[in-house]
């Protein structure tokens, strides 16, 4: 599935910014820092929107289009905000024979959106991911840093997992 | 140990330098192996596989398994036995072909590539008798018409990256890459923008390459149909040096061959009312930009001063190099001049309205396409060129015409403005601007005549990336640059920028090997390119036209000496500036 | 630190506190008892490093923390059983630790002496008896051979001490003082040690190539793969997360071995804890001076840079690994040339993967000899697996290779949980294939797997029960392998991508018998042309599945059944009249309102009943679960 581009208007700040730049600073002499900027970058705003993008390639005077392969390529980079919450439905071998398909059918029922989503009042976002590496407890979803695992897959249970985020 | 490795292709034994490729390898045999993605020293990345060969080399004694192997990246061995032609061979090609057709929109009847397609050639080639074995999914994108010049079309894209690395590597540029991984993986530029809102500098190097018909050239022939069928416009023509030196090339003539009577003829029964020749104006830009020159080294003006006729060139400097605008010469691109000066000049004395006129020029280029709506270049008030065309187009529209381009006889340009020099001829090649230059400043500076071999400036010829050399004249001493290919001028311009380099004027052609080389030139497959320098081909029939040409220096034009004494006064006259000068914007990389 | 004798004080001066937890005597220890919570991924996600501070404060307000020494140490291995805690000098092994629990074990156990018993691990205790038995006699751990996770589940791997007390960087010390870079390589090639990343190949060779094959190469690099893409294995990460200095150890030695000066170790980004424990560790060996300029006095120089992967398993791939390190999209690059040749930057360059790092300065210190003759034939050493899917002790085993798949899975994996029946072993991942009932007694070693055409991988291993569809296994890794294929090559390109439409068509009961011999040649096909390891491997899966399991693609395509029950098309959900006594559960929770009540009016009956529309059923089994008389089934 081709990555989602949130159309949202950017609301970085100058700090936001100046962070961003203070990182470049710090690691533009290494001619293989572009993934470790962008890392940076997604964790200062969250996602890595057009106007980070650009900063970035203009400071490591490189072209914007690179930027946005690299992007594009790997999954951990986001360009549009994830939720509050974010919700993650691991489909690794481990909890996929044991039924984390059905764990998701059930989260996207309970949410009302698709893997890779967000719900209208930005309060969760839906994913999946390769193996958390806690395939002990498979099925395993996290939340965040919660991790749930064990889940038996009704929609019962996502529901009341669902209900621990009501803030 | 010796430089030579000996390999067996199909059985036939072969000798072949030391870090050969198996396709080198096997050129050397005679056996043509079919490529997609390979274009040497470029792109060699082995990610189409359609060169795939069986391979099996020496392990220790002994012969090792048959693997397959993609011939374009594999470096050959001592021993090795290849197999270009088996069974196994022909099923991979095929099964990679029909995979490539089953995510191909196949609509060659209304391919703009159509008989020029490798892909198209490909298929036949290898006898695909059913091309939707594997029909299934497929990626649909929507056809990029944002930029000036031409037109993407993800629809027919192989993702043979050879536009990436013209872009990336040859242009050093990078406005188009590849995008998202897996089957969506897909050529476009950042967020998914159409070109026309990146830095592209419509240098067209990307279409040359392109192996289909995903990417080409915005064609105007209809409109140039249109204003011939239209009995109000005067309808004129001029076409620049290049183009007589690859237009043979779209009716199967030899590389280089130079067929300048026939496209003369040509123009002419397509019903062009004039055809006239931008060398003419290349002539005259060379008496404009010769004389800012010395005006800027006798009045300590920008220097390095650096040639402006090349738009994509110009189109670089703007979005990359910003700050040295004002080391553009103000000169416009000969195409331009030529423009103004019909609407102008040619206008007035033909007692035309300007806005009656249709000027069309015929370019090796898609970056002139780009150029006419640039702001600055309206002389008359109207544009002074209305459509430009590449050198395909103009081969495209004598074939619909019907015109049996081979048997026309030879004919010439029309006067006045079809009237030039050798100097103006060579500014097709890279290095050719900077001749017709020196040819005109050694002999103001020094202030006597050249003639014989002194008229040859044979340092700035050749493909060389950059190229050097200094001359004395008349107690001035001028150290010059020529660059063709824009990461080439990238790096020199960075070298001036950083205060390394005390060139007095630097030549800069966006397209590597200059014009003959340009966006809009025919396209050649890369199993022609691979193998054959078709920049130094074609660059050899404008240098052996201009040794034979009787007048070989711009100033001695009489035409542009006329047009000096009837109209401009004298190069570089305020009337001259305001219509052959122009000005810059400056772009910037990003827009957001 | 500059000299052995340094390294010695500090062994010297841990070993009476590490001895405690050897059970060896110890003379001078500070604490009387170490309690170790296990700080793996899987015991940390279920709370247990919260479980461990309120030890600690339970310690102090008992005031006993003087005596017993909380340390939070790698995964052991028993991971299904965690949260777990290991009580020393006994040897107590607590499983599924609650919060709840601690009061008292610090109350009985630490304060009374006398461990809990219904807390411990059950195959520890014996009914009626009060021995408690040590680890080394369960079943889970008796068969086990622990080489490259010696000190995981041992150690507090954020403390380069402890790391020293198990003779940590002796290895590196000896190289550099008493050993020639050939003699390394020498050691490595004798040992038979080969790639753990999944390739096999011979490590020394690698090294010697590297050392050897571009004589004046000037700069030259040292990496790891700990990229562990395979989704459901996470051997690398526990090394990682329980023993980081083994791998910085082995790097620095393999940089002497071939001459470079610079390391990258390129983890994966959803490794947080492991990527903490690197960077305390990089920064520890700093600081002691095993990393960084002039080691151990002898003008050697090395260091090492951490790169996280963003998540795209083709990294794991070499030449990709290397493409993502210089800042690119990770796509891999023909070979040759091969990295030992023209690697990072291109310079010559070695990757090794971390479980073979784990077991390089054992080899360096225990001699070639010792690690041959553990293992078999071309395959030496030990192998560490992931067990998971359906087995009982999921979890990390480290075995000599050659052990059966029956022992591993049946002995140390305690077998198969619910009496359901082993189907399979999917070894390998994506790049791997399963393993059938027919060679349960299979040596799990390198060639003994590819003679089924399987392979070891880098040490995945999902069992498999009679609820799972090989096809739609074999669909689930074709899904994996078409969504992270590079995209450049086009065989793995639109090949994945036309396999699994195949997959899907066949699950979906729209199959046809041509369409298995198409399936076999385009996979056939895949392998040969592709560009890389990730599209050359991408069909095993596929043909595995269809080599051992044709029976269950064929009763997709010409029974249109799953045989397994789980391809949704093909499973009708029906109401068994006579069952169901109408309490109407079911469609209540139909979220497609596809059961409706019916009147039914047979003789001696109930008046109604409900029944399913097919044509409205979404196949969610919900209803089934909901069921309480068992009248849903599924078909
Ligand atoms: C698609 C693909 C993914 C791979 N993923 C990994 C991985 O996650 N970890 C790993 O150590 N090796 C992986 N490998 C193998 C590596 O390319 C390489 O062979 C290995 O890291 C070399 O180390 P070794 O010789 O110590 O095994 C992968 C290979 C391929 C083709
Ligand atoms: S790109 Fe080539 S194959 Fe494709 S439609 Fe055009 S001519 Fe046909
Ligand atoms: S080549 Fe074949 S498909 Fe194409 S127009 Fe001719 S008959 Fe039709
Ligand atoms: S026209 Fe030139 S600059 Fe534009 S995309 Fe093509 S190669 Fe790049
Ligand atoms: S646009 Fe043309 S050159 Fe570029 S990748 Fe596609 S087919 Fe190749
Ligand atoms: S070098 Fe010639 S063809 Fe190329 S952009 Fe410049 S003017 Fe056009
Ligand atoms: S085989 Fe797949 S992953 Fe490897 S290069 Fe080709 S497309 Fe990329
Ligand atoms: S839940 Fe079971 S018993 Fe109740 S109505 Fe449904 S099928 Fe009948
Ligand atoms: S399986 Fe789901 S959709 Fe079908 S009848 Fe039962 S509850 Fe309803
Ligand atoms: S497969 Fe889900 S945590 Fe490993
Ligand atoms: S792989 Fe050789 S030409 Fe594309
Ligand atoms: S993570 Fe705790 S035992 Fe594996």
């Amino acid at each position: 599935m081709a990555k989602k581009i949130a159309t949202i208007p950017f609301t970085g700040t100058a700090e936001q910014e100046q962070e961003l730049r203070a990182t470049i600073d710090a690691l533009r002499d290494d001619p293989g820092c572009l993934m470790p900027v962008m890392q940076k970058a997604q964790e200062i705003y969250g996602y890595l929107p057009i106007e980070v993008q650009t900063i970035i390639a203009d400071e490591l005077n490189i072209p914007l289009e690179k930027v946005f392969g690299v992007a594009t390529f790997y999954a951990q980079f986001t360009m549009s905000p994830k939720g509050k919450y974010r919700i993650s439905v691991c489909l690794g071998t481990a909890c996929y024979v044991k039924g984390s398909g059905i764990v998701m059918e059930k989260l996207e029922e309970a949410l009302g959106i698709e893997s890779g989503e967000i719900t209208q009042d930005g309060k969760f976002s839906l994913d999946d991911c390769r193996c958390v590496g806690a395939c002990g407890l498979a099925p395993v979803v996290t939340v965040n840093d919660d991790v749930y695992g064990r889940l038996t897959g009704s929609l019962k249970e996502v529901q009341d997992i669902l209900a621990k985020y009501a803030d | 140990m010796s430089d030579m490795i000996n390999v067996k292709i199909n059985g036939f034994a072969v000798s072949v330098p030391k870090g050969s490729t198996v396709l080198e390898a096997a050129r050397a045999a005679g056996v043509i192996i079919p490529t997609l993605c390979y274009l040497k020293d470029i792109n060699e990345i082995g990610a189409c596989r359609m060169c795939v060969v069986e391979a099996q080399e020496m392990r220790g004694p002994a012969l090792g398994p048959k693997r397959i192997v993609a011939a374009c990246v594999y470096p050959v061995s001592e021993g090795m036995e290849v197999f270009t032609n088996s069974p196994k061979v022909l099923d991979s090609r095929r099964k990679t072909m029909q995979l490539l057709l089953s995510n191909h929109d196949m609509k060659c009847l209304s391919c703009v590539r159509s008989k020029n397609c490798e892909l198209q050639q490909l298929a036949h080639d290898l006898g695909i008798t059913d091309a939707d074995v594997y029909a299934g999914s497929r990626t649909e994108y929507p056809i990029d018409d944002s930029a000036a010049h031409m037109y993407r079309d993800n629809n027919k894209c192989i993702l043979c990256r050879r536009c990436v690395a013209a872009c990336a590597v040859t242009q050093g540029i990078g406005v188009i890459g590849a995008n998202e991984r897996g089957f969506i993986t897909n050529i476009g530029s950042q967020y998914n923008k159409g070109l026309g809102e990146t830095s592209c500098v419509s240098c067209g190097q990307c279409i040359t390459v392109c192996p289909t018909g995903a990417i080409s050239e915005k064609d105007f022939t209809d409109k140039v149909f249109e204003a011939i069928a239209d009995p109000t416009k005067h309808v004129i023509v001029q076409t620049a040096p290049s183009v007589r030196a690859g237009l043979g090339e779209m009716f199967g003539l030899p590389i280089g061959t130079n067929v300048e009577g026939k496209m003369v003829a040509a123009l002419r029964r397509l019903g062009f009312d004039h055809v006239f020749d931008t060398n003419f104006s290349a002539d005259l830009t060379i008496m404009e930009e010769a004389t800012e020159l010395i005006e800027r080294v006798s009045n300590g003006g920008v220097l390095p001063m650096i040639t402006s006729c090349s738009p994509g060139w110009v189109k670089f400097c703007e979005h990359y190099f910003p700050d040295m605008i004002p080391n553009l010469s103000t000169c416009k691109s000969p195409q331009q001049m030529l423009g103004a000066v019909i609407k102008t000049y040619y206008a007035q004395k033909m007692g035309w309205d300007p806005k009656d006129i249709v000027s069309v020029a015929i370019m090796p280029c898609t970056a002139k396409k780009f150029e006419i709506g640039r702001p600055d270049q309206s002389a008359a008030g109207v544009p002074d060129v209305d459509i430009a065309l590449t050198t395909r187009e103009l081969g495209r529209m004598i074939d619909r015409a019907g015109i049996e381009f081979n048997a026309l006889p030879d004919e010439k340009f029309d006067d006045p403005l079809g009237i030039f020099t050798g100097g103006g001829l060579i500014f097709g090649a890279t290095g050719g601007v900077m001749e017709a230059a020196l040819r005109y400043a050694v002999e103001k500076l020094s202030g006597e005549k050249l003639t014989g071999d002194a008229i040859d400036f044979k340092e700035v010829r050749g493909t060389e990336a950059i190229k050097e050399a200094t001359y004395t004249a008349g107690g001035v001493t001028v150290k010059v640059a020529v660059v063709s290919g824009l990461a080439n001028a990238r790096k020199l311009l960075e070298k001036v920028r950083a205060g390394e380099a005390d060139y007095t004027f630097i030549e800069v052609m966006a397209c590597p090997g200059g014009c003959v080389n340009g966006g809009g030139q025919p396209i050649q497959p890369a199993s022609v390119r691979n193998f054959t320098d078709i920049r130094a081909l074609r660059a050899k029939a404008l240098y052996d036209a201009d040794a034979k040409m009787e007048l070989r220096k711009s100033q001695d034009n009489p035409m542009i000496q006329t047009l000096y004494k009837e109209f401009f006064g004298e190069p570089g006259s305020h009337k001259a500036h305001e219509i052959l000068h122009t000005s810059y914007v400056a772009r910037g990389v990003h827009k957001i | 630190m500059k000299t052995l004798q340094e390294l010695t004080a500090i062994k010297e001066a841990m070993r009476a506190e590490m001895a405690l937890r050897l059970g060896e005597v110890a003379d001078g220890a500070k604490y009387e008892k170490h309690v170790l919570m296990c700080g793996g991924t899987g015991c940390t996600s279920s709370g247990s490093m919260k479980i461990a501070d309120e030890l600690e404060k339970l310690l102090k307000e008992n005031n006993i923390d003087e005596k017993v020494f909380v340390v939070r140490t790698g995964c052991f291995g028993l991971c299904e059983r965690g949260p777990i805690m290991i009580v020393y000098p006994e040897g107590s092994f607590y499983t599924h630790v609650k919060m709840e629990m601690i009061p008292r074990i610090v109350e009985e156990h630490l304060i009374g002496g006398k461990p809990v018993k219904e807390f411990l691990y059950d195959e520890t205790v014996t009914e009626g008896s009060d021995e408690i038995k040590s680890l080394n006699e369960t079943t889970f751990y008796a068969k086990q051979h622990r080489v490259a996770l010696r000190n995981c589940g041992l150690i507090n791997p954020e403390n380069i001490d402890e790391y020293i007390a198990r003779d940590g960087y002796a290895a590196l010390n000896k190289v550099l003082t008493s050993m020639t870079p050939e003699e390394v390589i020498q050691e490595i090639l004798d040992s038979g040690l080969r790639g753990r990343g999944g390739g096999g190949f011979p490590t020394g060779m690698k090294w010697k190539l590297a050392r050897n094959i571009v004589p004046d190469a000037d700069i030259k690099y040292v990496c790891c793969n700990a990229d562990e893409g395979d989704p459901g294995a996470f051997m690398d990460r526990s090394v990682l997360e329980g023993d980081p200095h083994v791998v910085l150890e082995a790097m620095t030695i393999a940089g002497y071995a071939i001459g470079a000066c610079q390391g990258y170790i390129y983890v994966r980004a959803e490794y947080p804890i492991a990527v903490e424990r690197l960077r305390i560790a990089i920064k520890q060996a700093r600081e002691a001076g095993m990393l960084g300029k002039d080691i151990f006095g002898t003008g050697f120089d090395f260091d090492i840079d951490l790169r996280l992967g963003a998540g795209a398993f083709v990294c794991g791939e070499e030449t990709a690994l290397m493409t993502s390190i210089e800042g690119n999209r990770g796509e891999p690059r023909p070979r040759p040339p091969f990295p030992a040749e023209k690697g990072l930057y291109q310079k010559p360059t070695i990757l090794n993967n971390v479980e073979t790092y784990a077991n390089v300065p054992q080899i360096i210190l225990k001699g070639a000899k010792w690690y041959s003759s553990m293992g078999k034939d071309n395959s030496k050493g030990t192998k560490v697996f992931a067990l998971g899917g359906k087995i009982k002790n999921t979890g990390l085993v480290e075995v000599p290779m050659g052990t059966t798949l029956r022992e591993i899975i049946e002995e140390i994996g305690g077998g198969i949980p619910n009496g359901k029946k082993f189907k399979a072993a999917q070894a390998g991942g994506p790049s791997g294939g399963c393993i059938p009932v027919q060679h349960y007694d299979v040596n799990v070693d390198y060639d003994s797997l590819a003679a089924i055409g399987c392979m070891i991988g880098s040490g995945g291993l999902i069992v498999l029960d009679e609820d799972n569809c090989m096809v739609d296994i074999a669909k689930f890794f074709l899904q994996f392998t078409m969504d992270e294929s590079c995209g450049k090559c086009t065989p793995c390109r639109i090949g994945t991508k036309r396999l699994y439409e195949i997959l899907d068509k066949i699950t979906n009961g729209n199959g046809t018998m041509e369409d298995l011999d198409k399936l076999e040649e385009l996979c056939q096909y895949i392998k040969a042309n592709s560009l890389c390891g990730l599209g050359q491997t991408a069909p095993n899966p596929v043909l595995s599945t269809l080599r051992f399991f044709r029976d269950e693609y064929v009763a997709h395509i010409v029974d249109k059944k799953c045989p397994a029950g789980v391809c949704k098309s093909l499973l009708t959900f029906v109401i068994d009249k006579e069952k169901c006594i109408g309490c109407g559960m079911c469609a209540k929770q139909c979220p497609a309102s596809a059961i409706e009540r019916t009147d039914y009016t047979a003789p001696g009956h109930k008046l109604a009943s409900f029944a399913i529309d097919a044509s409205k059923c979404v196949k969610c089994g919900a209803c089934m679960s909901q069921c309480k008389f068992k009248a849903i089934s599924k078909q």
